[in-house]
């Protein structure tokens, strides 16, 4: 290529202080290939000595382009790339990509579709933060916690393949409700879950909570007051670590939440380790949102039966004309939507979870955009980590629990 | 959709010659670009919009004006309300003051729409490329980017397939 542009220094100048100019302070490069930065993240450094003066965060090794991809595909097809997103996350990015579909369109989602959708958003919150635990935790050098955590990872993994037949990229929430009903072992196996969680939480926290080793890592590090964290847009454990109370799934219930009796837990101290307590209640609400959950699940259709939007079932494909009518016009030119836009927020693990989608008359979306908590909480790098040490800056980053396939997009 | 957003709609549409819309319960305050900075400094300092959820675009290409809107989400703790507010945008190199000094937060998803639709935004600190690499050519979010199907360039014809490719000029 013949036009290849090279950054100069002086395009860079800015983002360091002048003591980097003279040599006085040290610029480091961690990653993108660093095993502590979650995925591909790149990190400027500069340092004093081992004390972080400034932290710059480079991001878009992992952007895939899925925005520019979804305007090209119908509104059904598009959903498949959004569990490719935040792929700890795959049935919450499915699950706001239909509400965004559903509230542009005007779909109702039947009641049983909706408690379904409830409980694997929760499971997979659940499975989130258990990969959380464990990979910050290994940051920490806290090796055993993994283990346990991945272990009842599995379980929930489990279930979202029974579910669906895969593991990750489940795509089972569709627009208008779910991709085909619960086989008969998901509710005894979801039950199982339930049962279990509670104990194996106390567990964890029994080795980190009052552990030495993990509370001076982890008080008084990386803090970040609630003012902060609302100018900078933060939300999830971070805001709610800061002492704020907001979480969506009360703010601005969705997929019926407001039914389900639940707690919003909070920690004042705004560090990692109040990051830490609020994950490991958040996980304890979440057992206490499924078991309820569990115990509203009624008999019904999962998907909704206006044929204009839903597929018909296979069963009605080979008796009725309407229905292949339906089925071929759905898969092959799929469903006009207004030209309208609408915006639709949820909670995910890390945070607030946002899908804008424009409609132009014709069957694909004019614009998807995707507000990603990983995005905007990775902008607190430079706030949360200046005058601590190189060693706690993988600790900040385990703690604001980032993935790069949420934040490149 | 609760009662103090509709005044406060009702009242930034008196003070800033704005537009609104409403679809879906979704309400929308169209504003002209010159006055963004006032309107988004009373809304936060005024009606208590305190967080900054989301700044993003949409091309309307081939359309020309406005071929841009500039979309923000803004959300109020005390109300909980979601605003959101459209800047519409004309030519193919579109200027937008920066609201990084009201919202330190939009910092990063305006670099963000720099990178992908090429909109700047005058006042920036740090406007560079975030999601694409530093020396990408163009802006692929535009609508006259393509999604696909480039020729591929080799040593020995690099730069003549180079003239024929539809990059946003400008």
């Amino acid at each position: 290529m013949t036009n290849i542009r090279e950054v100069t220094v002086d395009e860079l100048r800015h983002l360091v202080s002048d003591r980097a100019m003279t040599g006085e302070t040290m610029l480091l490069n961690m990653g993108p290939q660093h095993p502590s930065t979650h995925g591909v993240l790149r990190l400027l450094l500069e340092l004093d000595g081992e004390i972080v003066v400034n932290c710059i965060p480079d991001i878009g090794f992992l952007h895939t382009g899925v925005e520019k991809n979804m305007e090209a595909k119908t509104y059904q097809k598009a959903e498949v790339m959004t569990d490719r997103l935040d792929y700890m996350n795959s049935i919450g990015n499915n699950l706001a990509y239909c509400l965004a579909v559903e509230k542009l369109v005007d779909l109702d989602v039947p009641v049983r579709a909706q408690v379904l959708r409830v409980i694997l958003a929760e499971l997979q919150r659940i499975s989130s933060h258990l990969l959380w635990l464990g990979t910050s935790c290994l940051d920490l050098a806290a090796m055993s916690v993994f283990l346990y955590a991945m272990r009842e990872r599995e379980m929930i993994l489990s279930v979202m393949e029974m579910i669906s037949g895969q593991r990750m990229m489940t795509t089972y929430i569709r627009p208008g409700g779910v991709w085909r009903d619960v086989p008969q072992e998901f509710v005894p196996a979801v039950q199982q879950i339930v049962e279990v969680m509670p104990g194996r939480i106390a567990e964890y926290e029994s080795m980190l909570t009052k552990n030495m080793l993990f509370t001076e890592r982890t008080q008084g590090i990386g803090v970040i007051s609630a003012e902060d964290c609302a100018r900078y847009g933060l939300s999830g454990p971070v805001i709610r670590g800061s002492g704020v109370a907001f979480d969506l799934r009360k703010a601005r219930p969705y997929s019926g939440y407001e039914q389900y009796d639940f707690e919003v837990p909070t920690y004042d101290t705004g560090d990692i380790f109040g990051r830490y307590m609020v994950r490991m209640e958040e996980m304890r609400q979440s057992v206490r949102i499924v078991r309820q959950a569990l115990s509203k699940l009624s008999n019904g259709p999962v998907r909704s039966d206006n044929r204009k939007f839903v597929p018909p079932p296979r069963s009605e494909i080979g008796v009725s004309m309407e229905a292949l009518i339906h089925h071929f016009k759905l898969w092959t030119e799929g469903f006009n939507a207004p030209k309208e836009s609408v915006f639709v927020t949820t909670e995910s693990p890390r945070g607030i979870l946002g899908v804008f989608m424009e409609g132009d008359g014709g069957p694909k979306p004019y614009r998807v955009h995707y507000v990603t908590p990983s995005f905007v909480n990775l902008q607190s790098m430079p706030l949360l980590t200046r005058q601590h040490f190189v060693a706690d800056v993988v600790g900040i980053i385990g703690s604001i629990d980032i993935v790069l396939g949420d934040a490149d997009r | 959709m609760s009662e103090t957003l509709e005044q406060i709609v009702k009242d930034m549409k008196e003070r800033f010659a704005a537009e609104s819309t409403e679809y879906a319960g979704d309400k929308t305050l169209i504003l002209s670009p010159e006055y963004l900075l006032a309107a988004i400094q009373t809304l936060r300092d005024e009606y208590h919009f305190n967080m900054i959820v989301d700044v993003t675009a949409v091309d309307y290409w081939p359309q020309q004006e406005p071929r841009f809107h500039v979309v923000y989400h803004i959300y109020s703790m005390l109300n909980n309300d979601i605003l959101r507010v459209r800047v519409p945008l004309n030519g193919n190199g579109p200027h937008l003051d920066t609201i990084e000094k009201i919202y330190p937060g939009a910092n990063w998803k305006e670099r963000e729409v720099w990178d992908l639709f090429g909109i700047t935004f005058d006042g920036h600190s740090d406007l560079r490329r975030v999601v694409m690499p530093y020396d990408w050519q163009g802006h692929p979010l535009r609508k006259d980017y393509p999604l696909g199907y480039e020729e591929v360039q080799f040593t020995f014809n690099a730069a003549e397939i180079d003239k024929r490719k539809p990059y946003a000029k400008d």
